[in-house]
């Protein structure tokens, strides 16, 4: 019960606006795939489409292999999970839940209100129906709200029915746009555990939307970018992290933001932040983006790699850890943000050296570089290398 | 008298309301003192309606004489009937052509669609009286005049239906629309099961204008009917008025009673629906 999900070069145009830009992607079966990106990059158009909701204007999508682009939604054996949960306000629970299954199961005839009831011959169907909404009922604890109606149940609650209703008919592919944005924070978390517990034990595709990079960060099995109507990078949540292959990437995932400083690259390579030579090299020349997360950053000691000057503008308490948010002469927006725990802020404070000029930096891997286009720069910085270099350098 | 307006006051009820209150009153008394005279007169004798002096109340109550006196004279029930049959056939036929219609002017896109819903727009403003001549013509050459059909027929497609509930489904969420295509319900059935109940206020809304004013018609009725048996409620009256030349004021205003009493009961049970329906989708 899981397919896998070819999207090729997916175009979609609203009015005179290109929406998505040939979006390609292949999602295996039986993966939690998280698409993300800022609100308005196409990320709900492109889910949209895969469930055959609105018609794409070129490119092709393929489930399990089948071209299914002219293929009702009906017929593509998906479910899809809405932010607004769009349960069928008029019926109950139980109703809601059985939908798919009547609709499926039961002559047009015998769905009829009222008249339909008496429809004969139909006994083993419904039944069979209503086992089947009681077993996917209890597997998202709603079966003491089977005989409501959506408007008395809270947020949490219409978000089981409306994920209920997803699983009844066993899909191959889950599509979620967006599902737990309308909870509160706390059911948010708890949800976000439901979830990944859920696609382990269906082991069904499932096709994410959100903005929201923690969801994205700690449910998926790849995460795919998306901004402006193009994918930028496909990855595992770490690896996008860690490894981001663009500065749009690098700025939208982590929080606090990624620091970007500007650098510049020397005729030989060799980047130098502001006035400071680094044993960083790369094979551009000229500007350059130097990205620091605010974890890698620390005050500089003796064995910083690289460094700059800043000034304190605030502290802020996160509990275990706090951030210093600092203002720098380096280019970008000249404000960083440093993560320390707490205790080491006390000392700092202790010592009074909160109160003059900083000297903050980092070690040389932490680095992350960019090219005046956004893109990612391999950098060339052996700890070996390291120190010859910085001699050579004073020396020249 | 300072007493009473400070109680008042204590109530929320600053001068500004009491004046608001008086206002509203004296509407409230012009709109239903001749409701109040019309049963008045059904319920006393024909003698006291010529009286010189104003009574609130019958000096000799006649109790239902005017009543009996009124339905052994003119065949009311069958004036209620033909009203029923009308008006129910009016509006059925009204919601299965303005509801599918409206539907598809609020979710679908297709070409002239903007042309479609102007030219709805357009016959808002169009009154019976323009077409009733082509309508009288087209009725006497198919030989249908004199009948219900012909009372119906200009009725049975309702512009005003079309907008009203193009405007609530036009609210109606795409994404249950959305979800419903997923679950694989087929397109009429999305319509009729999910999206119309959801619009019942709207309906009970349009329901009550439309069998008001079917019930109330007396100007349609008039060119086509000429059989006193297929008269609805106001132009039986009018035989009846023309019947007995006016001097059984108490009978008259006895059917006048009876003939409205059914658009009041409507109108006490879907009042809620009706006002949430009219405020809901901010016609009026």
């Amino acid at each position: 019960m899981t397919a896998t999900v070819s999207i090729a070069s997916i175009e979609k145009n609203f009015g005179g606006s290109r929406t998505l830009k040939g979006v390609s992607l292949e999602i295996e079966a039986g993966e939690f795939l998280t698409l993300i990106g800022p609100s308005g990059c196409g990320k709900s158009t492109l889910l949209r489409i895969i469930a055959g909701l609105i018609p794409q204007d070129g490119g092709s999508i393929a489930i399990d292999g089948q071209v299914v682009d002219d293929a009702p939604p009906k017929a593509r054996d998906v479910a899809m999970v809405f932010q607004s949960y769009a349960l069928y306000p008029h019926m109950t629970v139980f109703d809601n839940i059985a939908t798919p299954l009547k609709v499926r199961r039961l002559p047009t005839l015998a769905r009829l209100p009222v008249l339909g009831r008496w429809m004969p011959g139909l006994k083993a169907a419904r039944a069979g129906v209503a086992e089947d909404v009681g077993k996917v009922a209890a597997q998202v604890e709603i079966t003491s709200l089977l005989d409501r109606r959506p408007a008395q149940l809270s947020g949490g609650q219409r978000q089981r029915v409306a994920l209920a209703r997803a699983m009844v008919r066993q899909p191959r592919v889950f599509l979620m746009d967006e599902p737990l944005s309308n909870l509160d924070a706390r059911l948010r978390v708890h949800m976000r555990g439901e979830l990944a517990e859920l696609h382990r034990r269906l082991g069904a595709t499932f096709i994410y939307v959100t903005h929201d990079q923690v969801e994205a960060m700690t449910m998926s099995t790849r995460v795919a970018l998306m901004m402006d109507g193009e994918i930028v990078q496909v990855a595992p949540p770490a690896e996008l992290y860690a490894n981001p292959s663009d500065i749009r990437v690098a700025r939208f995932i982590g929080s606090p933001e990624i620091n970007l400083f500007t650098a510049h690259a020397g005729p030989d390579g060799r980047i130098a932040l502001g006035d400071e030579a680094t044993p960083l090299r790369c094979d551009a020349r000229g500007p350059v983006t130097l990205g620091l997360r605010p974890e890698a950053l620390r005050i500089a000691d003796r064995t910083t790699a690289l460094t700059l000057k800043a000034r304190l503008h605030r502290i802020e308490n996160l509990g275990p850890d706090a951030l210093l948010h600092l203002r720098h002469d380096q280019g970008g927006d000249q404000r960083a943000t440093l993560r320390l725990p707490l205790a080491e802020i006390e000392a700092l404070r202790r010592s009074g050296r909160l109160d003059a000029p900083l000297t903050i930096g980092a070690d040389a891997d932490a680095a992350l570089l960019f090219g005046t286009d956004g893109k990612r720069l391999e950098l060339r910085a052996t700890g070996a290398a390291r120190n010859d270099d910085l001699i050579l350098q004073r020396a020249s | 008298m300072t007493a009473l307006l400070t109680r008042l006051r204590r109530q929320g009820l600053g001068p500004r309301d009491l004046a608001v209150h008086a206002f509203l009153l004296v509407f409230v008394f012009i709109t239903l003192f001749p409701f109040y005279w019309m049963i008045l007169t059904s319920l006393r004798p024909a003698s006291e309606v010529f009286t010189a002096h104003f009574s609130w109340w019958p000096e000799t109550f006649v109790g239902l004489d005017n009543f009996r006196a009124a339905l052994s004279q003119a065949p009311l029930l069958r004036f209620m009937l033909n009203g029923v049959l009308v008006c129910a056939g009016i509006l059925i036929v009204q919601l299965l052509t303005a509801i599918p219609c409206a539907y598809a002017l609020a979710k679908f896109e297709f070409r002239g669609k903007a042309l479609l819903f102007a030219l709805v727009l357009f016959a808002l403003c169009v009154p019976i009286q323009v077409p009733a001549l082509p309508l009288y013509v087209a009725l006497a050459f198919t030989g249908t005049l004199d009948s219900y059909f012909a009372l119906m027929v200009p009725f049975f497609l309702s512009v005003f239906a079309i907008f009203l509930f193009r405007q609530v489904f036009k609210s109606f969420p795409d994404d249950i629309i959305h979800a419903a295509r997923l679950d694989g319900i087929g397109e009429a059935e999305i319509l009729w099961r999910i999206v119309v109940p959801s619009a019942g206020p709207a309906i009970a809304a349009f329901a009550i204008f439309s069998i008001t004013a079917h019930w109330n018609d007396l100007y349609w009725p008039l060119i086509v009917i000429t059989s006193p048996e297929l008269a609805p409620p106001p132009l039986g009256m009018m035989y009846f008025a023309d019947n007995d030349s006016g001097t059984t004021f108490g009978a008259l205003m006895a059917a006048a009673t009876l003939l409205t009493a059914p658009l009041m009961i409507i109108f006490l049970f879907a009042q809620r629906h009706f006002i949430r329906g009219v405020t809901m989708t901010g016609v009026k």
